[in-house]
Order: structure tokens, then sequence, then C-alpha cells
């Protein structure tokens, strides 16, 4: 008799005792309830048959270590396998959302990466290049003061005592010398941003 | 003519899983023998 006619409980009673055709052929009879049910509750073909996929390895699991109580019900036993499966799924994916890429929603709405391009490296680059020259081109004093205050990140008062003169003389230069530099762009309208 | 307001299905009724994944399961089930020792089982898979 063809595999095709005899019903679930021989079916599985013949895989069990060795007949793998038996278990192709269950997988044939009801894929379609089982994966439409999965597919219902679900609503993802890939993880659909992810579910699916489990739901038989467990099956199998189950006959080949003789562990399986045949009452007549394999396909409510394989349902409620995968029903389980579905639980397991939700309450993972309850933990870690699951984003999925559709037409509306896009994941790189909410992820973005703020490290600079290498464009705005070289932009970047370039721009600090430029404002080393004009600060070469400022006098020394004021030159000084700024290097020490923005590139050494020196306090005023570090900066007074290393020079010999007092915090205010300091402030001073650095106004001045911030002062130099702003005309000097303005007037090669010098383009010093990012 | 009467309107059909009803929705149709979603779910068509002829959905499938992939044929790779049954084409797994039957590979890995002729893999697959689990032996019975007093009350533990190990499970072999044959390459």
């Amino acid at each position: 008799m063809a595999n095709l006619e005899l019903p679930d409980a021989l079916l599985v009673k013949n895989y069990v005792a060795g007949n793998e055709n038996a278990l192709a052929t269950l997988i044939k009879r009801h894929e379609s309830k089982i994966y439409g049910f999965i597919y219902s509750k679900i609503s993802d073909r890939d993880i659909s048959d992810d579910i699916f996929q489990d739901t038989f390895i467990k099956v199998i699991k189950t006959l080949k270590s003789s562990s399986y109580n045949e009452e007549g019900k394999f396909l409510a036993w394989v349902m409620r396998i995968s029903h389980n499966l579905i639980i397991d799924h939700y309450r993972k994916t309850k933990k870690m959302p699951l984003f999925r890429e559709t037409e509306e929603f896009s994941i790189f709405s909410i992820m973005s990466d703020d490290s600079p391009t290498i464009e705005n490296k070289i932009i970047l680059d370039q721009v600090e290049e430029d404002l080393k020259k004009l600060i070469e081109k400022l006098p020394a004093d004021q030159k000084e003061v700024l290097v020490m205050r923005i590139y050494q990140d020196m306090s005023f008062k570090e900066i007074s005592e290393l020079t010999g003169v007092s915090i205010n003389t300091a402030l001073g230069r650095m106004r001045y010398a911030l002062m130099n530099l702003r005309k000097v762009i303005e007037k090669h309208q010098i383009i010093l941003t990012n | 003519m009467a309107k059909i307001y009803s929705n149709k299905a979603k779910i068509p009724k002829t959905m499938k899983p992939k044929r790779e994944v049954v084409s797994f399961l039957l590979s890995y089930s002729k893999a697959l023998s689990v032996i019975k020792i007093e009350d533990k089982s190990f499970e072999i898979i044959v390459n």
C-alpha cells in the first residue's frame, strides 16, 4: 500500500521502525495546515519557516527516542508543539523587539552613525590646517596665549604664571588674538566650517 | 448586484514551508539516531 493512503498512526509507527519515507509523507500531508497555522500567528515567512523547522525537529527527536505515545492525534500533537514554539518566539521578541524594514518604516530613521564621514574628516583636517596657518600670522604674544589656551588647554592663571604677565593681560591678548583672527578670516573670506 | 464587503482571507490556503526547510528536515531525520541508555538519551548525528 502506498504511503499516501496510510493513516497517520501507521505512518508514525513505520517511521519509528525506520521508514524515513513515512516522515516525508507526514510532512507533505500536514505541511500546509501546520505552516498556515504558524503564519497566521507570526505573519512573517522567514520566522514561520524557522518555527516550522523547529517544530519538526522536536517531532523527529521525540519519535526517534520512542517517547511519543500514539493516540491517533498526530496532527494535534504537532500543532501543540508549534503553538508552544510560537509562544516562545513572542516571549523572546518581547524582551528584544524586532524591527523589520518596510516601506513606511526604515530602521535607519532611529539608528544613525554619528562618526564623521571620510569627506568630513578631510574637510576638518583642512580647516585645522588653515587655522594653524592663520595663527602663525598673529603677533607672538597673542599667538603664545592662544596656543596655550586652545591647544594646551591651560587656564589663564597658568598662562599668566608661565608668560610672566597678569591674568588680565593674558585675557586681553587672547581677546586680541581672536579679534585679529576674525579680521583676517573676514578680509580673505575664508570659510572655516565643516 | 449585491456588493460583497467581506475581506478576502489574507492567508492563502496553499501556504507551504520552503522546499529547503522540508529537505533539511528529511536529511536531518536520516542523519539522526537517538540511543537510550537507562534513563539517558544520546543524540548522534551522522555526517
